[in-house]
């Protein structure tokens, strides 16, 4: 038996430690650890709720946005507010562009390279790649001559000596399928969709001021001036703005990502065996399409699914919601097993493992700065595959013909959805979805300001004065990682106690008071591992969930003993 | 410093990258920067000879938000700019190998150009207890930042964080958060605060160094006066109804569909050394003010504790319609003395910059006699009740640089 500690797993958000013990190479357990921790529940306590959002939305600057708006929903909740139709629809749009967005960069920038070897696209033949393009797809850049220069960019990249980022990458592994002229189709898509996300996120400048970290979230709704009149608010020009750019984004969506990943899905299809995880996906809904506030108003529904059971979705409650940090660095008054609501949530760091610098893990009880939230005390996995399984067997229509669609063109039944590859699909179908489901929200705000409806903030309980001595509410969101909660209490107008359980905490969660994995945890067994010197396999299985994990906080257990070999790669 | 590559021109046209773009970008960093524009052709002429410069980019206690700030770099393409004047040799959040290969990528670099490579730190660095706030590959993020920082030819700490510890060392806080120029006080260090920060002005940063051959001229706390000069107030669009007393008063009012000044809701423009109005974000989209929310500070010290609450109104009311007033604001809660310096520094730089000028580019006389952006003094006259402030600095006087 080998073990394998991997530190730091890069190509994500945050500072996350991998820890796989390998027998006949296949991994048989696995740990995970977040290894820094800021404080920000700790900071938030005592400060104006009203302020709450801008510190909160800095618990990530990659899922940027998701934070701010679960953090003005938990004010809203608490405090009674309703927001206006105008900014209901202003926060679909920028969630849903940075659904897109997001979705999009993870797939190249992030995941690409488990897949795409760049050094066996030096020997591509760009006719190749051309006749390759343009059978997938009627995207225009798809020419002999447009991927020849591609190629030279790359050669002349290489023959620099300075391979930048993609020096010291497990090229040639036996891991990689993909044929060159795939591998260079994927580069060439690299470097565009590094053009395109940075264009398409300019709806994030026009609704949101700037991005990353925009700045129009107000509690009751948003700052935005916005009037389609005005000369000097976001007006009807900027309207049409954003709707080039979200035609922008939808038709790079249409005809470069999802073509790319069905094209990089089909040689890698034994990957749809692999990484199946826990089976319990949930979701908390999102994207409200009236002003109700109830859950069946979101476009993405709520619900679970249960020991991947499609015959049924279950319910979905906050007050179900509890951490425990059995095996976290943190202690809660009256025992470390408890599980403990956010309401009522602690924070407590209280650094319990090895003293640097070390080596493993192994002998550690506890072992990460991620708490364990469990739901009626079960481990779930969150994120795309979650809300598109809840949103499929749920019956929406737009879901359920994509995700058709995509295991028709595989050739696969929705059970291949329960896997490493399966997360990659159900993100690829989701972002095809919102996509076109965000040129509808615009023009319903087009629609409603055509109305001579201006409003934009519920401003009734702006003043601290209004509020009761005491409240509690619940910000949910549904980030492109998946379930995100806010949990704030307010007493004499501020901030008694704020905890966050977010999408990475739920998947890259340690084990739990009674030795239950985490998502990603579980997902890794039975992960094979061709030569633990180049860990690629156990990477695509970790990327897959997207992991982020500045966000999840605020891999070990003494299995092993004698005879077993510790390496660290 | 070795280098080991081919002229920046000539790789950036090998990436695709048009002359034109190129001479654009050049364009807009010389603009970016405050200086001629007669600057452009030398600016371009830099690059064409320039290295791909070895960049070791560290994250610590950070939420990768300058990291995301780095992917919207514009004009041109970023990616081929990016592959064409950097070499980013190591970065968690964008780099193929994990574990230890990645470690040995940073290890690589730092063996390979010693003393010649740039480290761009983003986040805190916490130092409580030992630094077991934050590790990567077993070993605490104090340790690595340090031996880095060390051994590179300058340092630029991006964000607040890395600043002066952001938002962990906020109030409340429990690591130990601290900053670049806290954890090694002897870096050769460049500061870009600003939550995140904006990538323009780490692009003109890099660019101004290739150029010169120095770092630009910074302020006391190491921020380059070409990005931290000004204050907002000074540069906002909202300006004039703030001399007429128009404001916003409650969020979607009448004020605010006719962009009215945001000081009643808290704006803290009058109090904050940035050029987002100018610079604006996202391909000079926007920038809060401009889309209807207060500044909130975040390129200045502490803000998250000094700034707030957010939605407070400065504490002095200012009389209408007195610039004078306005800059009295800014200058008695960042201290007057600073403030004052401050402003001779951009002086100073830009009479250096117009002095090399004379050297560098012949024939250019009409052009250098256009005062660069950062001198025009139209609408910002010298507060009256400031208190004195240094000697008029001379040409070969780098006025507060480091």
């Amino acid at each position: 038996m080998t073990r394998i500690a991997i530190d730091p797993i890069t190509r994500i958000e945050g500072h996350l430690r991998i820890e796989v013990e390998v027998q006949d190479g296949v991994v048989t357990d696995a740990w995970s650890s977040g290894t820094m921790f800021r404080g920000m529940e700790l900071i938030l306590k005592g400060r104006d709720p009203r302020d709450a959002w801008v510190f909160a939305q800095r618990a990530c600057g990659v899922c940027t946005t998701v934070h701010a708006l679960a953090s003005v929903r938990s004010v809203e909740n608490a405090l009674g507010m309703t927001i206006p139709t105008n900014a209901r629809l202003v926060r679909n749009l920028i969630a849903g562009s940075q659904y897109v967005q997001d979705h999009v960069i993870h797939f190249y920038h992030l995941h690409a390279l488990d897949w795409v070897d760049v050094v066996s696209a030096l020997s591509a033949s760009p006719s190749d790649t051309a006749t390759l393009a343009q059978s997938i797809s009627d995207w225009p850049l798809s020419s002999r001559s447009y991927f020849a220069g591609v190629k030279a960019k790359l050669e002349t990249f290489v023959a620099s000596g300075q391979l930048g980022p993609f020096a010291n990458g497990y090229w040639g592994n036996a891991a990689y399928k993909l044929p060159p002229a795939a591998n260079l189709l994927a580069v060439a898509h690299y470097l565009e969709a590094l053009d395109w996300q940075r264009q398409v996120i300019r709806i994030h400048g026009l609704l949101g001021a700037k991005n990353p970290h925009p700045q129009t979230y107000v509690t009751g709704g948003m700052a935005l001036s916005l009037a389609p009149n005005s000369t000097t608010a976001l007006n009807a020009r900027g309207i049409s703005e954003i709707a080039a750019l979200l035609k922008q984004a939808q038709d790079f969506v249409d005809k470069v990502y999802i073509p790319d990943v069905l094209a990089v899905a089909g040689f890698y299809k034994d990957w749809a065996a692999i990484g199946q995880g826990i089976g319990n996906y949930m979701s908390y809904g999102d994207f409200p399409e009236d002003n109700s506030g109830q859950p069946s108003a979101n476009f993405l529904p709520r619900g679970r699914i249960m020991g991947r059971d499609l015959s049924k979705v279950e319910p979905v409650d906050h007050l179900s919601v509890a951490e425990t940090v059995a095996h976290s660095y943190y202690t809660y008054d009256g025992g470390d097993d408890k599980l403990l609501h956010p309401w009522d949530g602690q924070t407590n760091p209280k650094y319990a493992g090895p003293t640097p610098p070390f080596e493993d893990l192994v002998g550690f009880d506890k072992y990460s700065w991620l708490k364990a939230p469990r739901y009626e005390d079960q481990p779930m996995e969150v994120g795309p595959l979650a809300r598109m399984l809840v949103a499929y067997v749920s019956g929406v229509s737009e879901v359920k013909a994509a995700v058709d669609g995509v295991l028709g063109t595989l050739g696969v039944g929705p059970e291949a959805l329960f896997s490493t590859l399966g997360r990659i699909a159900a993100r690829a179908i989701e972002t095809q979805v919102i996509a076109a489901r965000s040129a509808k929200w615009l023009q319903d705000l087009d629609d409603n300001l055509g109305t001579g409806d201006l409003a934009i903030a519920d401003v009734s309980k702006w003043d601290p004065s209004t509020w009761p001595s005491e409240a509690q509410g619940w910000g949910f969101e549904e980030a492109p990682r998946g379930s995100l909660g806010h949990w704030i209490k307010i007493k004499d107008q501020t901030i008694d106690n704020y905890q966050l359980v977010v999408p990475s905490t739920w998947n890259g969660s340690p084990r739990d008071s009674q030795g239950r994995r985490g998502a990603w945890e579980e997902a890794l067994i039975g992960t094979p591992v061709n030569d633990v010197t180049q860990p690629v396999e156990i990477l695509r299985t970790v990327h897959s969930f997207d992991p982020c994990m500045a966000c999840a906080v605020h891999v070990y257990d003494p299995a092993g003993g004698a005879g077993v070999e510790i390496r660290i790669v | 410093m070795d280098h080991p590559s081919a002229g920046l021109a000539e790789l950036i046209a090998a990436h695709g990258v048009s002359r034109r773009a190129f001479l654009q970008f050049s364009a807009a960093m010389a603009g970016a920067l405050a200086l001629p524009a007669s600057f452009a052709p030398r600016i371009a002429a830099a690059l064409e000879t320039a290295p791909r410069v070895p960049v070791i980019w560290l994250e610590g206690q950070d939420c990768a938000g300058n990291t995301e700030g780095l992917l919207r770099a514009s004009h041109p393409t970023v990616a081929e700019l990016i592959l064409g004047i950097l070499s980013l040799d190591y970065h968690e959040t964008i780099m193929a190998p994990s574990g230890k290969a990645a470690e040995q990528s940073r290890a690589d670099t730092m063996d390979r150009f010693p003393d010649g490579y740039i480290c761009v730190v983003e986040g805190g660095i916490p130092i409580a207890e030992n630094g077991i706030y934050c590790t990567i590959g077993g070993r605490t993020f104090k340790d690595i930042a340090r031996a880095t920082i060390d051994g590179a030819l300058a340092t630029i700490a991006v964000g607040s964080c890395a600043f002066d510890g952001g938002l962990p060392a906020a109030k409340g806080g429990p690591t130990g958060a601290i900053g670049v120029k806290d954890l090694v006080p002897s870096a050769t260090l460049i500061n870009l605060p600003g939550c995140p920060m904006n990538v323009q002005n780490l692009t003109a940063t890099i660019v101004h160094f290739l150029t010169f051959g120095e770092w630009p001229a910074t302020d006391p706390s190491g921020r380059p006066l070409f990005a931290y000069g000004q204050l907002i107030h000074d540069q906002c669009e909202r300006r004039a109804h703030f001399e007429q007393g128009e404001y916003v008063t409650a969020w979607g009012d009448y004020g605010s569909l006719n962009g009215w000044c945001l000081y009643k809701m808290g704006c803290k423009g009058p109090d904050t050394f940035a050029n987002c109005p100018t610079a604006r974000f996202n391909e000079g989209t926007s920038w809060p003010v401009k889309s209807g929310h207060g500044c909130v500070g975040c390129t200045m010290p502490a803000f998250w504790d000094q700034m707030t609450p957010f939605y407070r109104r400065l504490p002095t009311p200012p009389p209408f319609a007195t610039d004078v007033t306005a800059d009295q604001i800014g200058l008695v809660l960042v201290g007057g003395v600073a403030a004052l310096s401050v402003a001779h520094g951009v002086g100073s730089y830009a009479r250096q910059r117009r002095a090399a000028s004379a050297e560098a580019a012949a024939g250019g006389v009409a052009t250098m006699e256009a005062p660069p952006a950062v001198e025009a003094p139209a609408t910002a006259p010298p507060p009256a009740a400031a208190p004195p402030g240094p000697e008029t600095p001379t040409a070969d006087d780098k006025g507060t640089d480091r």
